[in-house]
């Protein structure tokens, strides 16, 4: 339907610089979901896109029309907030209505809307009630008919789960996802959970102070993280940050790592000046028992949470001389006879390491090994 | 209430409170339906009730006139005040301007006047405008009174609305009068109440502006009709007659704050703001 483009916007409150010349763009029909740590800017930029706020550089341009001027009822923008911000004073069906009366749509085609987006969010029966009659989830949803029946070219959705309790959120994670398929419209979607952004997004857009850190499709960023940034942003438990340090070696560099597994290191290095805290990426997932394996790690168990269907084993690994200690999480089977103050030894494999030089650049990954 | 002597401590001093606040009022009604010499006979109820007061006060034309002339200003100061005053409530609570706190500094410090301070000057400015002994002179005065508290109650009310309310209505494309008449005017409806009753009342009361500005009986509001009101001699003060009018005076007063508690008392609904 519409495309959304940011193009070399900043935004500056007084002297301090929110957003910095960044420049996005996000496909028509596809939900793209900003998603960063709080006072990230995302908020900011998708509220420049509805028009609430205006970008101290840059151009804002939807369906290939700069739209810096135009206000925000112009636009062809829907937004559901974070606080639903219903009209409390409303009915349901009046909520709904509001918006169309400025559209001077025609009343059989409003109530036609009206009934459609009732009949889609499961509202008919609430349609005469006012919002503080209702519970969170259904006043959520009240929030999103109300976008939806205005139809229109690009939805906008700030953090609008997370006021929500855990099961609730769930619910209608899976509810957005359905109806965005219905609807295949274009969608930008603002959030700090990333369990949202994975399983929502078309593609994400991960950022932090106000610049993009990485875009891609969510097993994209997933898998091949650009920094130490949003490898570690994404995915729960985090991933773990193993510091190794360099050994004396030949032509090619090794790194140890503590509990004593040595990493060879292909690819030229000799432009990076920095050989003081690297540390070499891997996921819990990616941790196994299996005797086989061609890595391993050596620690001591300080705790292990089990979940029923796995359990995230918490392990102490000691430095060995020149590489620090340091704690892992590795994610194992529910029913492990792992247990506390036990020794382990955890394989991995390098084609899930992922290193990490000093600045969270990422140098390389999978590693060989020698 | 841990115990029974703390609960008859209580209602002894609520029962003191009561009667504190109420007597006065209920001695005027008693003393209005008396007359001639049982007036300065002390007791709770009167011997032989009549409301000859009441008729005696009502057939006198300039008493109605008075009290239509209360109406008419009192109700002319309370609807323009509260439509001056949500028109700029709205303003200074939600949208940043140059000189913002200024004005409001302005309108908190010229509401500490005394009545008495600006009266010279008043005078001054109602004899210029040529509203000397009129209605219009009279609300013009009030609204100078009523004015500054108002404008402060409904702004910090309108303030306290959410911020999303207002970006949800500019995306729904409501310009700023139609999202102050859709949207905040029905979510600030018990604060208009209070300010509405407020500002009645303070109109309704006021004595020094309305002896000072008017001169002609027909042009008079009810408080200075009462201290008009003369005996049969010049040593006579009329108290049956007083109190009856003080009755009739109150009455109305009583009656609207009855009314509008409900308003008042209902509070903000809540359900627009997640929970």
């Amino acid at each position: 339907m519409a495309s959304v483009v940011l193009q070399n916007v900043a935004k500056r409150f007084g002297k301090t610089e929110i957003i910095s010349k960044l420049s996005v763009r996000m496909e028509s029909d596809q939900l793209t979901v900003l998603v960063g740590p709080s006072g990230c800017g995302k908020s900011t930029l998708l509220r420049m896109i509805a028009g609430l706020e205006t970008p101290s550089e840059g151009d804002v341009i939807i369906a290939g029309e700069r739209v810096n001027d135009v206000p925000p009822f112009k636009r062809g923008v829907s937004m559901v907030f974070q606080s639903y911000a219903l009209y409390p004073h409303m009915t349901v069906y009046e909520n709904l209505r509001f918006g169309l009366t400025s559209l001077k749509i025609p009343k059989d085609q409003a109530e036609a809307r009206i009934q459609k987006a009732a009949d889609v969010l499961g509202l008919v029966p609430y349609l005469q009630r006012k919002p503080k009659q209702l519970s969170g989830g259904q006043r959520q949803r009240v929030a999103m008919g109300r976008a939806l029946v205005r139809n229109p070219k690009v939805f906008l959705f700030d953090e609008p789960l997370s006021n929500l309790d855990a099961s609730l959120r769930t619910k209608m994670r899976i509810e957005i996802a359905r109806l965005r398929q219905s609807m295949g419209a274009t969608a930008v979607y603002v959030t700090h959970d990333q369990v949202e952004a994975m399983t929502l997004a078309d593609k994400i857009v991960v950022l932090r102070a106000g610049q993009i850190e990485q875009q891609g499709t969510p097993l994209d960023v997933y898998h091949r993280p650009a920094n130490k940034f949003v490898a570690g942003f994404l995915g729960s438990p985090s991933m773990n940050f193993i510091p190794v340090s360099f050994m004396d070696g030949s032509d090619k560099p090794l790194l140890g790592l503590p509990g004593g597994a040595k990493l060879g290191l292909g690819g030229n290095l000799s432009s990076i000046e920095d050989r003081d805290n690297w540390e070499v990426g891997l996921r819990p997932e990616h941790f196994t028992l299996d005797p086989n394996a061609p890595l391993k790690i050596r620690g001591k168990i300080y705790a292990v949470e089990r979940l029923g269907d796995q359990s995230l084993v918490h392990v102490n690994v000691d430095g060995n001389g020149k590489a620090p200690s340091a704690q892992i999480v590795a994610r194992l089977n529910g029913n492990t006879e792992a247990d506390s103050d036990n020794e382990i030894e955890l394989g991995f494999d390098t084609r899930n390491c992922h290193l990490f030089a000093s600045s969270g650049s990422l140098v390389a990954a999978p590693l060989e090994v020698r | 209430m841990k115990n029974r002597f703390e609960k008859i401590v209580f209602y002894a001093i609520v029962t003191v409170i009561i009667f504190y606040a109420v007597f006065p009022f209920y001695w005027a009604i008693v003393t209005s339906l008396k007359s001639g010499s049982s007036l300065f006979n002390v007791e709770l109820f009167p011997t032989n009730p009549s409301l000859r007061n009441y008729i005696e006060l009502f057939s006198e034309e300039s008493f109605i006139q008075s009290l239509v002339n209360s109406v008419v200003v009192s109700g002319l100061t309370v609807i323009l005040s509260l439509v001056i005053a949500l028109l700029s409530s709205f303003s200074l609570a939600r949208v940043r301007f140059r000189g913002r706190a200024l004005i409001l500094m302005t309108i908190l410090s010229v509401s500490m006047f005394p009545q008495i301070a600006v009266l010279s000057g008043m005078f001054e400015l109602i004899r210029y405008l040529n509203l000397y002994n009129s209605l219009a002179g009279l609300t013009f005065c009030y609204l100078c009174l009523v004015l500054p508290f108002t404008v402060w109650v409904l702004r910090g009310f309108l303030q306290a609305l959410p911020k999303e309310l207002e970006e949800a209505a500019i995306l729904d494309g409501c310009g700023p009068l139609k999202m102050l008449w859709k949207v905040f005017l029905p979510l600030a409806k018990p604060a208009i109440a209070t300010t509405g009753l407020l500002a009645f009342i303070a109109a309704w009361n006021e004595f020094l502006f309305a002896l000072t500005f008017t001169l002609s009986s027909d042009k008079r509001t009810v408080p200075v009709a009462i201290a008009m009101l003369s005996g049969s001699s010049q040593y006579e003060l009329p108290w049956g007659h007083i109190m009856a009018a003080s009755v009739v005076v109150t009455l109305p007063l009583v009656l609207l704050v009855l009314i509008c508690q409900r308003q008042i008392v209902s509070g903000l609904t809540s359900g627009a703001v997640k929970g």
